[in-house]
């Protein structure tokens, strides 16, 4: 096997990193997390001439290596460790044009690290629209580096960056700056104290928080001399290695780079000064969030009825073509059904993610943040949280991972606990099946009472996020630093490539990781409804045909009475029996009782759950509606489904914590059971609550 | 005179003096925020907070209390 070369992609946001990994890997990529926490960890494979293959990990974007996020912890973890798998052998740090300045910081500091580093100037396209010039060949000198200058867009210098990997061997080691400059006296005990280590690499283990390897961190502990300066002092002089770092930076780009300002072109504030505007700037985001929201519904409804009814079909096909028998029974109640139910998700989870992509590369969502955060600081949130918000409306477990950038603990810990209110598309089939229920098709103003049914749901969802965030904000007492700096990028198109590659590595992540839980709930559900135990199940056939025997009913109606019966004795039912008193004030029956607690699997199980508890042969929607609409309720008479019961259902599962994956990647993300815990008995209890007043007050 | 940052209005334009305050996060310095470099107010959100600025060409947002422990020397336009 020839060797690989191991290749990491460092650099700021916003430089087009992922746009440089993407043109080297194609869809040649997989995304994985990192062992133990849920950071994404991207890498893929880059074919090098002769046959050589470079292994390519896309590190997380971070401005510099002293760390202050989840995020950033990854990159200076696998930088210090030579032990781990991933280590590169050549560290390729992607710049942007543009913001040449800011981006050679952290390229002096991997520089310092001695590890061999290509500079990759990206967006080159654009220095004609910018005015600027290079003096490569003097940059190369001063920077100690190669350099390829790349264009994603225009398909340029990809070839020169991966020769360069090829013959990586060839690149100096050299460090740019000399850290004992800072402060001679402290960084010269340092090197006596370890004259075997690398000094930048004991002064990142001093200053920073992170998790080295444990040996380095005892041994620089034992050496006691090192620590005695005060948290205060490091800071300072980490002050001075930054003004230190930037003195360099400067001098070395007062000749190789030339700007031409009056050439220079920057329509950016322009721009802002409307799009970030106290009035326009809230105006536009309203009408942005209102134009997705529509697409959404509009643009899916077409493929998800199409996908209903080819998972029908498709059902009723294997029913009747295959051997009869218990695999077929399987594979036509609960398999297919269950696939169906991931399936049908897939339109709006992927435009969901188109849009929120979109917005994300273009640039504009560092605008809503700076729009939305004193608003959310109210309610003890930061504007960084109207992400995960947003993305909340698609799916909490994203939308949590999406909170890692958020600087403060109190502030991330609280946009994780509430995010989970915020209607997920997940709560939209039931909400879809019930409003149909038990909602009048009238109109008010135009607009139809189901359509407002739905948009005050999603409604209640985000006031109980916001409002639960104000209390938190009140009860936890958690001190954190918390401070807030943004960058407002310059705008961009999205590339397709780009955005194409999002959604369908994020769809992908939603089907395979929700659909298991799905498909394997519905399996054991099919199981459960179809075994009982003892002589009332096994015998349902003559219990019942004796019951019935002079009432004369068609071989349809008896084949139906020993289904419901059989049904009734299994295990399922027993289940549904013995949970039947908890739910009854609510307005229940012990069907739906069982529905509600599969749906703690997840909850867009309910309605397929329905679907094979009331034993509807095909899926569609009609059939199961119908269904329901005849659902008798034992004790009150009178349709089980009605506005009462029907609305306590609904507020049930708009406050209920029905997510077993959120849960668990809540537990990930906050390294405790106790959060996650306190959501689901917080969340729940509530929702218990207002659904038994709606149920008790409406009847 | 010295001033902070946070009393910058829409349209001036500053030089930045001092950034030594332990209130500072070393990510602002990392962006750019370092004496000598000019800043100007592209925007500012409700209730002045935040504040959108441009630091010598890197475009960020910060909060009022961050800005409070910059000391910034006004500046005219030429």
């Amino acid at each position: 096997m020839s060797k690989q070369i191991n290749v990491a992609l460092i650099g700021n946001p916003n430089t087009g990193k992922t746009s440089v990994f993407n043109a080297l890997t194609g869809l040649n990529q997989k995304v994985g997390n990192y062992p133990g926490i849920t950071v994404e960890k991207k890498e893929g494979i880059c074919k090098l001439p002769r046959g050589v293959k470079a292994h390519i990990i896309d590190l997380p974007g971070t401005y510099s290596l002293n760390a202050s996020s989840l995020d950033e912890n990854v990159v200076i973890e696998l930088l210090l460790n030579k032990n781990d798998k991933d280590f590169p052998d050549v560290a390729v740090v992607v710049s942007d044009v543009e913001n040449l300045k800011r981006n050679l910081l952290l390229y002096t500091q991997i520089k310092d690290l001695e590890i061999p580093t290509i500079l990759v100037i990206n967006m080159a396209d654009r220095m004609d629209y910018k005015g600027i010039s290079l003096d490569l060949n003097y940059l190369e000198e001063r920077l100690k580096t190669k350099i390829a200058l790349v264009s994603t867009r225009k398909k340029q210098g990809i070839d020169r960056l991966k020769s360069l990997i090829t013959n990586y061997k060839e690149l100096s080691i050299n460090h740019c700056i000399d850290l004992s400059e800072i402060d001679k006296n402290y960084f010269e005990n340092l090197k006596t104290a370890f004259p075997n280590q690398l000094l930048y690499k004991l002064w990142l283990v001093i200053t920073q928080d992170v998790n080295f390897g444990k040996a380095d961190r005892n041994e620089i502990d034992a050496v006691t001399n090192f620590k005695t300066k005060s948290k205060a002092d490091l800071k300072r002089l980490q002050q001075k290695e930054t003004i230190k770092r930037y003195q360099f930076i400067n001098d070395v780009l007062k000749k190789g780079q030339t700007i031409d300002i009056a050439s220079a072109k920057d329509l950016r504030m322009q721009f802002d000064r409307i799009i970030t505007h106290k009035i326009w700037g809230y105006l536009i985001f309203f009408v942005i969030l209102l134009t997705i929201f529509q697409a959404i519904y509009d643009w899916s409804s077409v493929p998800m009825d199409f996908i209903d009814k080819t998972f029908a079909v498709l059902s009723e096909w294997t029913k009747t073509q295959l051997p009869k028998g218990a695999f077929t029974n399987l594979l036509a109640e609960g398999v297919i059904p269950g696939l169906g139910g991931i399936i049908i998700f897939i339109p709006q989870i992927a435009f969901l993610f188109l849009f929120i992509s979109v917005l994300e590369e273009s640039g504009y969502m560092s605008r809503v943040v700076f729009l939305m955060d004193r608003i959310m600081r109210r309610f003890g949130l930061s504007g960084k949280s109207i992400v995960p918000l947003i993305s909340g409306t698609a799916c909490a477990i994203p939308a949590i991972m999406a909170t890692r950038n958020i600087e403060s603990w109190k502030e991330r810990l609280i946009t994780i606990l509430v995010t989970p209110f915020i209607t997920c598309s997940a709560r939209l089939p039931v909400y879809l099946i019930i409003i149909s229920l038990v909602i009048p098709e009238g109109r008010i103003f135009g607009l139809g009472y189901q359509a407002l049914t739905l948009m005050f749901l999603y409604l209640i969802g985000f006031l109980a996020a916001i409002i639960s965030a104000y209390i938190l904000n009140r009860v936890l007492k958690i001190k954190s630093k918390t401070f807030f700096v943004v960058e407002m990028p310059n705008y961009k198109l999205p590339l397709i490539k780009n955005v194409a590659i999002t959604v369908l590595e994020k769809t992908k992540a939603f089907v395979f990781g929700a659909g298991k839980i799905i498909l394997a709930i519905s399996i054991v559900l099919w199981f459960l409804a179809s075994y009982g135990p003892g002589e009332n199940f096994n015998d349902a056939e003559t219990i019942t045909k004796k019951e019935y025997a002079n009432q004369n009913l068609s071989a349809e109606e008896l084949h139906q009475k020993i289904a419901s019966h059989k049904l009734e004795h299994s295990y399922i039912g027993l289940t549904g029996r013995a949970i039947e008193p908890a739910i009854r004030p609510l307005g229940y029956d012990w069907k739906i009782g069982i529905a509600i607690v599969s749906s703690f699997a997840a909850r867009e199980v309910f309605v397929g759950t329905l679907a094979t508890i009331y034993s509807v042969g095909s899926d569609q929607e009609e059939t199961i509606k119908n269904r329901m609409a005849g659902e008798i309720n034992p004790i009150l008479g009178g349709p089980l489904f009605n506005f009462a019961s029907g609305i306590s259902l609904l507020l049930f599962y708009a406050f209920a914590m029905q997510c077993m994956s959120t849960l668990a990647v809540v537990k990930k993300e906050t390294n405790s059971w106790k959060w996650p815990a306190l959501q689901l008995i917080i969340m729940s209890g509530f929702a218990y609550i207002v659904a038994l007043i709606a149920f008790q007050v409406l009847k | 005179m010295e001033d902070n940052l946070a009393n910058l209005k829409r349209g001036e334009r500053c030089v930045i003096t001092d950034v030594s305050s332990i209130h500072i996060p070393l990510k602002l310095l990392e962006m750019g925020c370092l004496p000598g470099n000019y800043v100007e107010l592209v925007q500012v959100a409700p209730f002045q907070d935040p504040m959108y600025l441009n630091i010598n060409g890197t475009h960020l947002a910060i909060r009022k209390e961050t800005a409070i422990h910059i000391l910034i020397k006004k500046i005219a336009y030429e």
